[in-house]
């Protein structure tokens, strides 16, 4: 509770310094999605409040960006770039590893809190295609095999 | 101005015109799905793809402006290939249930797959399938028909200003919806229909009641009374393929009996009624100092309009009910009890031009009657749907009159149907009870008649100037506000819902040869100038020489602003959010 009311201020510092400011909804909704990890209702109707946007509008951008998040993401965030030179090189089946592995779909985060499986076009690092990158961390030249202990890895650092 | 060549044909059209509007220009029909004059200019429906002589790709006619010299050719087999793939890639995603489709015969998609000899669809694929929207009772939405037009977003956030829709998602997943994909019931939706009057498929449109009425009609039991808004007897006539405009009263008043009703009688009769009651809460404002401006509340798109985006003005909206309620209101106690019907089993049902207005009768106040003040609202559109199922031949039906004593009404009525009628139905009455003389017509007709976005006038009363305002369109409305709030000075302002006033109602009929003309407003104006001529050919002009109305003041109401109009002809406003969630905080 305490946790949230501090998120909620620090919104509203940010609202404050762009109140009105139309133009600035996609950074403003960036910097809300850095407090809150994602952009609950309660948190698109302060932005669309501050920043004097019809919430619908608000919506229709949240939804329309894949970097925006509507539902809370786990605490590693993976996401298997599925761009050309990953996908010609067997993403598609590093893929369905981490699906059956974590059991949750494209989108989605595992019961436990822990993985939010996304996908990314295209990361940079073609040279160490396929890509996966979770938090940030690049692993290249991946294969479907590699998945578990990769997982296994980050399970430990969680429970340390 | 600028000169190019259209198919072979040159045309010469001011800079800036689309190459579009200079094709209508000369008679060469390209087909749009999305295009509005000046409200959707989006090119993403595909099927105005044009040749342009120099350009590579084909382009979209509605969004490419003129240019000296142009050379553009429109039905070329490489146009017409492209413009059937739109079509077909449109429908391979679409349900094509068109025989039970709510607009089977008048709809924009199914005109062009028959005008583009549409016989197979060749694309096979996944189609998406989300659920309809039916909780609101005013508009239903069915998304799986929408076609991503845009025309609803438009008309929402640019003409109405409330801003309910939105394109979300994105790719194959995109769609056009509300925030949250809630319902239109759950968001600030101020049921005023005008997206389902844009919507070129049956993607939004109003749930049908025609139902219920026939039910009732067909019930010994039931007392069945119907009343009709102003506006229906100029609209109505479309629908049976008459022009823009045609009065069609008489046939109005014998069709609603053919199909079976008990009494039909004349909403024009409470217009005047509200134009005692509404005349006389505006002179006490005017003798105890306000508070001005004085907002009207006709308009149930309007008033849902002010409870969610100004409900700090609420306290200036005219206490008044629409006249279709009072009429609902008086129906169930003075006529019931007159005719000596037990109101418990009569049945009162409302024709009219608006969606909104089947939401205002499922409100808790409008009940004052002791029973649901008005039991059922049809559209004019509906109202058409039931004449067709009768197997009625419209046109040629000999005319007939309203009933008495519900069905007399005065030409001040009449006009209440377009933007301004209201205001001078109102000056009509209240200038000449303070003056004793006849309100100087003429001398104000150019100010509060038309289709000006925001009219005004000054006029002279005993108590000193007045300054009237009139806007129609909530859009316009929230202009009028905005400049009150800043402290612009007005004593009483007229506020329609719909652009045009109710001959531009959210429920009245849909025409496919108006299509791209709902950006301008002259198909409104058709239709208001009809009412301004009919009710010329009326014997009483002002609201306060109605036979009637001084009949039901003698007989039942006592005075206006009596105890027992307050009961039954007055009514509440509820501050509501123009956010989904009450608003947090922050």
């Amino acid at each position: 509770m305490q946790e949230e009311k501090e998120k909620y201020r620090r919104l509203a510092v940010v609202l404050e310094k762009y109140h009105g400011k139309a133009g600035e909804l996609i950074n403003v909704l960036h910097q809300a999605q850095l407090i809150f990890g994602y952009l609950p209702k309660k948190v698109q109707i302060c932005v669309a409040d501050a920043l004097g946007v019809p919430i619908s509008e608000v919506y229709g951008v949240v939804t329309f960006y894949s970097l925006f998040n509507t539902e809370p993401s786990g605490r590693y965030r993976i996401s298997v770039c599925l761009g050309t030179a990953c996908y010609v090189k067997g993403a598609g089946s590093i893929m369905e590893a981490l699906k059956e592995n974590l059991k949750v779909d494209e989108g989605g985060t595992t019961k436990d809190g822990l993985f939010t499986l996304e996908s990314a076009r295209c990361v940079g690092a073609c040279g160490l295609a396929p890509v996966v990158t979770i938090n940030g961390d690049v692993h290249g030249r991946m294969t479907a095999d590699d998945i578990p202990e990769l997982l296994e890895r980050y399970r430990k650092e969680a429970e340390a | 101005m600028v000169t190019l060549t259209i198919d072979e044909q040159k045309v010469t059209v001011p800079e800036g015109t689309s190459v579009l509007e200079a094709a209508w220009k000369i008679g060469i029909d390209i087909p749009s799905l999305c295009y509005l004059k000046g409200l959707n200019e989006v090119g993403t429906c595909r099927v105005c793809v044009v040749e342009i002589e120099g350009s590579k790709t084909l382009q979209a006619s509605c969004v490419y402006p003129v240019a000296e010299g142009l050379v553009v050719r429109t039905n070329t087999p490489r146009v017409l290939k492209a413009r059937r793939t739109a079509l077909q890639l449109l429908l391979s995603e679409h349900p094509q249930d068109c025989l039970s489709c709510y607009r089977n015969m008048n709809c924009e998609l199914q005109a062009l797959a028959h005008r583009f000899n549409i016989l197979e669809i060749p694309f096979r694929g996944e189609k998406r399938e989300p659920p309809n929207d039916e909780k609101s009772v005013a508009v239903m939405r069915e998304p799986a028909k929408c076609i991503r037009c845009r025309r609803c977003i438009a008309v929402c956030s640019k003409v109405q200003q409330a801003f309910v829709y939105s394109a979300v998602h994105r790719g194959f997943d995109s769609m056009v919806s509300p925030a949250f994909g809630l319902s239109l019931d759950d968001v600030a939706c101020i049921t005023c229909g005008q997206c389902a009057n844009v919507c070129p498929t049956a993607a939004i449109h109003e749930p049908d009641n025609t139902k219920e009425v026939w039910e009732a009609l067909h019930d010994p039991e039931k007392w069945v009374v119907v009343q009709v808004a102003p506006s229906i007897r100029v609209t109505l006539g479309e629908e049976f393929g008459l022009q823009i405009g045609s009065v069609v009263t008489g046939q109005l008043v014998a069709a609603l009996r053919r199909l079976g009703f008990d009494k039909v009688f004349d909403t024009d009769f409470t217009a005047d009624l509200t134009i005692m009651e509404e005349g006389h809460e505006f002179l006490e404002k005017l003798k105890s100092g306000g508070p001005f401006p004085h907002l009207s509340s006709c308009s149930p798109g309007w008033v849902k309009y002010c409870e969610h985006f100004y409900p700090e003005m609420l306290e200036h909206v005219s206490t008044v009910k629409s006249p279709h309620s009072m009429f609902g209101a008086l129906a169930k106690t003075y006529h019931a009890e007159k005719i000596g019907v037990d109101p418990a089993r009569m049945v009162v049902v409302s024709v009219m031009p608006c969606t909104a207005k089947k939401y205002e009768i499922n409100r808790p106040e409008m009940t004052d009657s002791g029973f649901k003040d008005v039991d059922v609202v049809i559209t004019t559109r509906e109202l058409a749907r039931m004449i067709r199922e009768a197997g009625l031949d419209f046109i040629n039906l000999p005319e007939e009159e309203f009933d008495e004593p519900l069905g007399i009404a005065s030409g001040a009525g009449l006009i209440f149907g377009a933007t301004g009628g209201v205001l001078e139905a109102a000056l009509r009455t209240i200038y000449e009870l303070e003056t004793g003389k006849e309100f100087p017509l003429p001398q104000y007709e150019q100010s509060l008649r038309g289709m000006d976005g925001l009219k005004e006038a000054e006029v002279e009363m005993p108590q000193g100037l007045i300054r009237v305002g009139i806007a129609h369109g909530t859009g316009n409305a929230k202009q009028i506000l905005e400049k009150i709030k800043a402290g612009e000075k007005y004593h009483f302002v007229e506020i329609m819902g719909c652009p045009g006033g109710c001959v531009g109602g959210g429920g009245q009929p849909i025409l496919s040869f108006r299509r791209g003309w709902e950006g301008s407003m002259d198909y409104r104006m058709d239709r208001a100038d009809s009412l301004y001529k009919a009710e010329q050919e009326l014997p009483y002009r002002k609201s306060h020489e109605n036979p009637e109305i001084k009949k039901i003041y003698r007989e039942f109401l006592g005075h206006p602003l009596s105890e027992i109009s307050h009961k039954l002809l007055h009514t509440s406003y509820t501050a509501r959010s123009r956010y989904p969630l009450s608003k947090t905080k922050v």
